[in-house]
């Protein structure tokens, strides 16, 4: 990595609430190689320039959603943004707005988490029985599926309620995260739970305060769009106020499968090595 | 226990679109034109409220003349100001418009399996809004040559 000859500065706002500082922005100059991400950077800083540098990541792929950051100027992943793609020789990096800073680079997610436990997010049956205790599958077509599984990637990486305006203003608004998530079990053809994940959905807090600025969308890093998640949740409040809503029908149980058998070429399982 | 700094953006977060797409920026001045339309409205109503108060219609004409013949550093600025809440008017109704269809889930599109490079709701009713804003940049324009004549020439 030190061989190339192309350098980038990096400006890491550095925050440690030991030392009672105000947070302030520090400058290190990072030899960059083709393909090397804004995370690859931060690892070079830390073995190389600074170790008491933090923050949080972990799978460096994109799938955790530990590793969001503003750099330069947007909310994103550190892990999935390489710093030629950024197109300039300095690298502004802050921790999330809207979120508290424990130290450095590290935002504190709390209030995100806490907000996704609102929307209950979880299916919710009237069979408590059966859902405890399942006997069979529930039944869900492919055009069921796809009503909701675009909302069910989330990987709770927080930068939507980074870029959201109406985050920044009012603490008690449930964002977009939440509000997603909330609407994903809504329009899961499996749950029962209409008032349960509504709750929080629908209060004064919930949808009716997204005003589609749109930046959720445009910056959540798996397609989860958000701004739809919310804009559906709306409409669906809409129709079923005018009466014009199928009311929904949640999917029974699949029949229990009578005389099948496993095909013949399926191997056998191993035979287990740990517990023996 | 270690102290937390507080990073929340406050008014900062939603004035400022940064490098975040068009439709904040919208979102923003549709705020900004909605308060603007507010301040001025409470202003309308205190004074046309005072015409039918005491003090009657010589008040109220004087009051008009006041703000029609108003010339600061060579400008009339009431009348400019006046202009200014046309522009809001216009901006907000044509974005508004456009906002009841989006937030009625009529422009964003439908679920589907995010597949990269993801297209997402903003995208898709973008066209909407650039046509929007073409027009609010005609009525403006419409408007605003009628009032420069008047401004310059027929006075």
């Amino acid at each position: 990595m030190s061989d190339s000859s192309k350098t980038v500065v990096f400006e890491v706002l550095r925050y440690d609430p030991e030392r009672g500082e105000a947070p302030h922005l520090q400058e290190f100059t990072v030899p960059v190689t083709k393909g090397m991400t804004v995370l690859d950077g931060l690892h070079w800083i830390k073995e190389n320039k600074d170790r008491t540098l933090s923050w949080r990541s972990s799978c460096r792929m994109g799938i955790c959603g530990s590793c969001g950051m503003f750099i330069n100027g947007l909310p994103r992943l550190a892990c999935t943004n390489q710093i030629s793609h950024l197109h300039s020789d300095r690298v502004v990096i802050k921790p999330l707005p809207n979120y508290d800073i424990i130290r450095d680079l590290v935002p504190d997610l709390e209030k995100l988490f806490d907000k996704h436990r609102s929307v209950k997010p979880y299916l919710i049956r009237k069979d408590q029985v059966e859902q405890n205790r399942p006997t069979s599958e529930y039944f869900q077509s492919e055009e069921e599926l796809v009503n909701y599984i675009q909302f069910a990637y989330c990987i709770k990486c927080g930068l939507c309620l980074a870029a959201c305006p109406t985050v920044a203003t009012s603490k008690d608004y449930v964002g977009p995260q939440a509000l997603t998530q909330g609407w994903r079990y809504l329009a899961d053809s499996r749950d029962e739970g209409c008032g349960e994940h509504g709750e929080a959905l629908y209060s004064s807090h919930g949808v009716y305060r997204c005003h589609f600025a749109g930046a959720c969308s445009q910056v959540c890093p798996k397609g989860v769009d958000p701004g739809l998640a919310i804009q559906l949740a709306k409409q669906d409040a809409f129709l079923k106020t005018l009466g014009a809503r199928k009311p929904k029908k949640a999917s029974g149980v699949t029949p229990p499968v009578q005389n099948w058998q496993p095909r013949a070429n399926i191997p056998k399982a191993p035979e287990p090595t740990v517990g023996k | 226990m270690q102290q937390k700094r507080k990073n929340n953006l406050g008014i900062i977060g939603w004035v400022c679109g940064g490098r975040y797409g068009a439709d904040r920026y919208a979102y923003a001045l549709h705020r900004l034109t909605g308060l603007g339309i507010l301040c001025y409205f409470l202003m309308h109503i205190f004074v046309t409220g005072r015409r039918l108060g005491a003090d009657g219609p010589d008040k109220w004409t004087q009051a008009m003349e006041f703000f029609q013949n108003t010339v600061i550093c060579g400008l009339p600025v009431f009348v400019i100001g006046e202009f200014l809440v046309f522009l809001a008017f216009i901006f907000h109704a044509i974005n508004g418009i456009r906002l009841i269809f989006v937030e009625l889930g009529l422009l964003v599109g439908k679920p589907g399996l995010p597949a990269y490079p993801y297209s997402y709701s903003t995208l898709r009713q973008r066209p909407v809004l650039v046509g929007a804003l073409c027009v609010v940049a005609l009525l403006v324009g419409v408007a605003g040559a009628d009032f420069v004549h008047h401004l310059w020439f027929v006075e």
